[in-house]
């Protein structure tokens, strides 16, 4: 059922990405000759919501979220519902247990060496068998590790909860040595990612990085922009060497390996600026291809994706160009599709923002 | 044969004569060290090279340290003599040579090679190992295996692999010859590991002497079987995994390559299931060495002899099964990591059975702290901590925060470098009256141990925050917000480096001046064969099998 879903979902989006190809290119290519454009510097008819209108960044580094800390001793905040259940059961279950038994095995070292030391001790007794103390230090570690692994296998279940239909795909290519992004679901969004130079690294006019962009070896040209609250599909690949895609806020790390396709979900659940960094070897400049995730209300979001010419997947049912001809009723979407029938644009409704920003996606899809 | 039966009496008093004179006659100097048969003289061919490629291998370690001092790239140009990604691409050649160095040049040289050659045949009561002849040319394929590795230097651009080789990046990711140098360096050296494993079985299951049997031989002898079966096992099956990386990089085969069917993952779960095991196989042997300093210096008998042999015959089998817990973030279906995440957590109670046995021998023991003694103790705290983040790690869920982070650095460090290098110690200042005839400087080993204690803990211990953090390893240079941590492990460095000068000096003066040892410099407490035997023992003993009662 899932399968089919994804499939349609898919099958769907690469319809309507034939039809949307063309005016994204337009606008990519040709920004100044957009009719409507009010700005200059928006290559697209929308403005993107995370710049400002001078192409800077709008959302800095927040003071204790998203990036390492100097000098700390425990592990980054975490912003997911896996991410903080891992948290927690590290904190609260595994660090308690593990000092606990260091300490205990020091303590036992100490009473040995002060009251068995040959001074106190010299006649040594010649016990060496004990077979209570023996089941006794075979059993009660079994008994802890059962209680850490009740926990520990709920954290698994949790963590590959399949994503539900709603669900954001973000598609992360690794590549040496930058990330490239795609948003499936979004229409033909894609992106590459490179890790900003200092100002003095630079020559002749190229971006540096400012302390807008984030901090030095983890600001990016392009971001990654998520919506909060939403389920994020995250699906990795690589096109030479393996990568690791890594986000130390969500709890997150997954291989990107050429050849195959690995998947893990996510929800981010605070706005705000994630740093990254690659986490496999992939060569010379492996420790240079930082991931920056920026996460946004989902209106924003939604903004954001109509301004890099996507569509959302509520807008769906308005353009619908591609969805008579799939068959499958098991989705949300799909069941309202034929009320909708090619070329009319009926309102989707799932969302506020889908409805009212509805029309700014449909002109270029139906346009064509 | 007809001049054996024709005279055999004469033939008789010929040969006993001959060996009146056998015990101590030596070959010339190039015969008897690079033509050796003799176990003792390979097992200090091979103490010495393993000295030699630590050497190397903490030297690498330092040029690291220097670099991750503080933020930025300060050294690694003036290091490689390159510029730019040529410069970047030395860092990875220098964490790739210094794991392979540390890991098949140095731990296991000197754990198996070294202290079990010296010590196995000594211990179950053999003149010599089974195979004289393939034990030389194990120790001669482990040297060659070294400059292999040495020589990929120079014949490219240098291996960046990381000690994992992991494909693509090892088949598609690195032109020149320098990988296929890295790579055949592993494949002599594992070819000799094979031929050592193959003789340490058969000399342990052929050649006890009368009265041993396998549940009286002491439990450095185990430890070293149980190796040397991890080493028969899972060495072909690394040999198998880069003879196909070989094919990939020259022949255009495809194992690795999904272009052409291949798959990148299957090299790792090859890669680990050699991986794992081959890390018991770095602390096995050092087990059993502090099983015996252990009980020595407490005057008394190894508690629980049968559940600590048997729970290192569990440490290597779940070994063999746990293997994909290196693997966590790659993809695995989550019933898998819900199977290893279990199967991992279960090395937990051998590992803890060999802990608290530790502690109940010394237990009502009266104990005194020489230099090996108090490396042994200070090997069962350190392995605790490393044996209790391995613990953290092994939860799927979790390490999907941890892996390839500075927190797994931190763990295999303290089971490494201050587990199996702690033991190595130890073994070393235990029985370096035995191998020298002298005595080493008691206060100097005393020394060392606090100072190199000290380093190794101001250098390791605050890669565990690192990792919390997020540091990833294998990297070059680090977000500013590292510096603190990174700072302070540099500097545990050089205290861990002023430990290993007065290791040095140690050596050096005890072997010129040290005292000389009795047979028996450690009293009641130690009771293996070796300490019956004069210090250092004749160039061949037990030409008169001993009786074990």
């Amino acid at each position: 059922m899932r399968i089919t879903g994804i499939k349609t979902i898919m099958i769907a989006a690469g319809l309507m990405l034939a039809g949307l190809g063309n005016a994204a290119h337009a606008q990519d290519t040709a920004p100044g000759v957009q009719v409507g454009n009010e700005t200059v510097t928006a290559a697209a008819s929308l403005p993107d919501p995370t710049l400002n209108p001078d192409g800077s960044q709008k959302m800095g580094e927040s003071a204790d979220i998203g990036h390492p800390i100097d000098a700390r001793f425990g592990l980054q905040q975490q912003v997911t519902d896996t991410g903080i259940e891992a948290h927690n059961f590290h904190n609260y279950i595994l660090m308690p247990i593990i000092t606990a038994i260091t300490l205990f095995v020091l303590v036992l070292l100490l009473w040995v060496v002060f009251r068995y030391r040959a001074a106190r001790n010299p006649e040594p007794s010649k016990t060496s068998h004990n077979t209570f103390i023996e089941v006794v230090w075979t059993v009660v570690p079994v008994l802890i590790l059962v209680f850490i692994a009740v926990p520990s296998i709920r954290l698994l279940a949790h963590q590959y909860k399949p994503a539900p239909d709603n669900a954001i795909t973000l598609k992360a290519i690794g590549s040496q040595w930058y990330w490239s992004y795609e948003y499936p679901d979004n229409g033909d969004i894609q992106f590459t990612s490179n890790m900003l130079k200092e100002k003095n690294e630079v020559t002749g006019g190229q971006r540096f990085r400012t302390d807008q962009d984030g901090p030095r070896l983890l600001a990016v040209d392009n971001r990654v922009v998520l919506p909060v609250g939403r389920p994020i599909r995250l699906i990795t690949t690589a096109t030479d060497v393996i990568h690791s895609w890594a986000m130390p806020a969500f709890w997150m790390k997954l291989d990107a390996i050429p050849g195959r396709l690995n998947e893990k979900t996510f929800t981010i659940d605070k706005p705000g600026l994630y740093f990254g960094q690659c986490s496999e070897l992939c060569g010379a400049r492996h420790a240079f291809m930082p991931i920056v995730v920026e996460a946004v209300p989902e209106a924003e979001f939604a903004q954001w994706v109509r301004a890099k010419g996507g569509t959302m997947p509520e807008d769906k049912n308005a353009p619908s160009t591609a969805a008579p001809a799939q068959p499958a009723a098991d989705t949300v979407d799909a069941t309202a599709t034929p009320a909708g029938g090619m070329g009319v644009a009926a309102p989707a409704g799932n969302t506020v923002d889908a409805t009212t920003e509805a029309v700014g996606t449909t002109q270029p899809a139906t346009g064509n | 044969m007809t001049d054996t039966a024709v005279t055999p009496s004469a033939f008789e008093a010929a040969h006993s004569d001959h060996h009146a004179h056998d015990t101590e006659h030596k070959p010339g100097f190039f015969a008897r060290w690079f033509m050796s048969t003799n176990h003792k003289d390979i097992g200090t061919l091979y103490l010495i090279f393993a000295i030699i490629a630590g050497i190397v291998g903490g030297a690498i370690s330092g040029a690291m340290r220097l670099e991750l001092a503080e933020p930025g790239i300060q050294w690694l140009p003036m290091l490689s003599g390159e510029e730019g990604d040529a410069a970047l691409h030395f860092w990875n050649v220098m964490v790739t040579a210094h794991g392979l160095i540390m890991v098949f040049f140095m731990v296991m040289p000197a754990m198996i090679g070294g202290f079990g050659n010296w010590f196995v045949p000594i211990m179950i009561g053999a003149p010599d190992m089974a195979f004289p002849r393939m034990n030389n040319i194990s120790f001669w394929l482990t040297v060659s295996g070294f400059c292999s590795l040495l020589l990929s230097l120079f014949v490219g651009p240098g291996a960046g692999t990381g000690w994992t080789v992991y494909a693509p990046l090892s088949t598609y990711g690195e032109p020149g010859m320098s990988v296929d140098f890295a790579i055949f360096a592993l494949h002599l050296a594992g070819a000799g590991s094979i031929l050592g494993a193959i003789n340490f079985i058969t000399t342990i299951f052929n050649m006890r002497a009368p009265g041993m049997t396998l549940h009286k031989m002491p439990l450095f002898v185990w430890s070293v079987l149980i190796t040397a079966f991890l080493l028969l096992l899972a060495l072909p099956v690394l040999a198998a995994a880069i003879t196909m990386l070989i094919t990939d990089r020259n022949f255009g085969t495809t194992f690795f390559d999904p272009a052409g069917g291949g798959d990148p993952v299957l090299y790792q779960h090859l890669f680990w299931f050699f991986g794992h095991p081959e890390v018991y196989i770095m602390i096995l042997p050092g087990f059993g060495m502090v099983s015996h300093i252990v009980a020595t210096f407490s005057r008394k008998p190894v508690f629980g002899y049968l559940g600590m042999a048997y729970a290192m015959v569990a440490i290597g089998v779940v070994g063999f099964v746990v293997w994909a817990h290196h693997m966590f973030t790659t993809g695995l279906p989550v019933d898998v990591k819900m199977y290893f995440t279990a199967a991992t957590m279960i090395i937990a109670v051998p590992t803890g059975i060999k802990i608290f046995s530790w502690i109940a021998t010394m237990w009502g023991g009266s104990i005194s702290f020489k230099t090996p003694m108090v490396w042994a103790i200070g090997f069962i705290f350190m392995f605790t901590v490393g044996g209790v983040t391995g613990v953290v790690l092994a939860n799927g869920g979790v390490d999907d925060y941890m892996q390839d982070t500075y927190y797994v650095v931190a763990h295999f460090h303290y089971v490494l470098s201050l587990g199996a290098v702690f033991s190595l110690f130890a073994g070393l200042y235990y029985w370096f009256p035995k191998m020298t005839g002298k005595m080493y400087n008691e206060f100097l080993g005393q020394l060392h141990f606090w100072v190199f204690f000290v380093g190794v803990n101001m250098l390791f211990f605050p890669m565990h925050f690192l990792g919390l953090q997020g540091m990833p390893r294998r990297y070059p240079d680090y977000p500013d917000a590292f510096a603190t941590w990174n700072s302070i492990a540099s500097h545990g460095y050089e205290v861990m480096v002023a430990g290993m000068a007065i290791f040095f000096v140690n050596m050096i003066w005890s072997l010129a001046a040290g005292k000389k040892a009795g047979d028996n410099p450690w009293g009641a407490g130690a009771t293996t064969l070796e300490w019956t035997l004069s210090s250092p023992p004749p160039f061949h003993q037990f030409e008169t099998l001993p009786k074990i009662d």
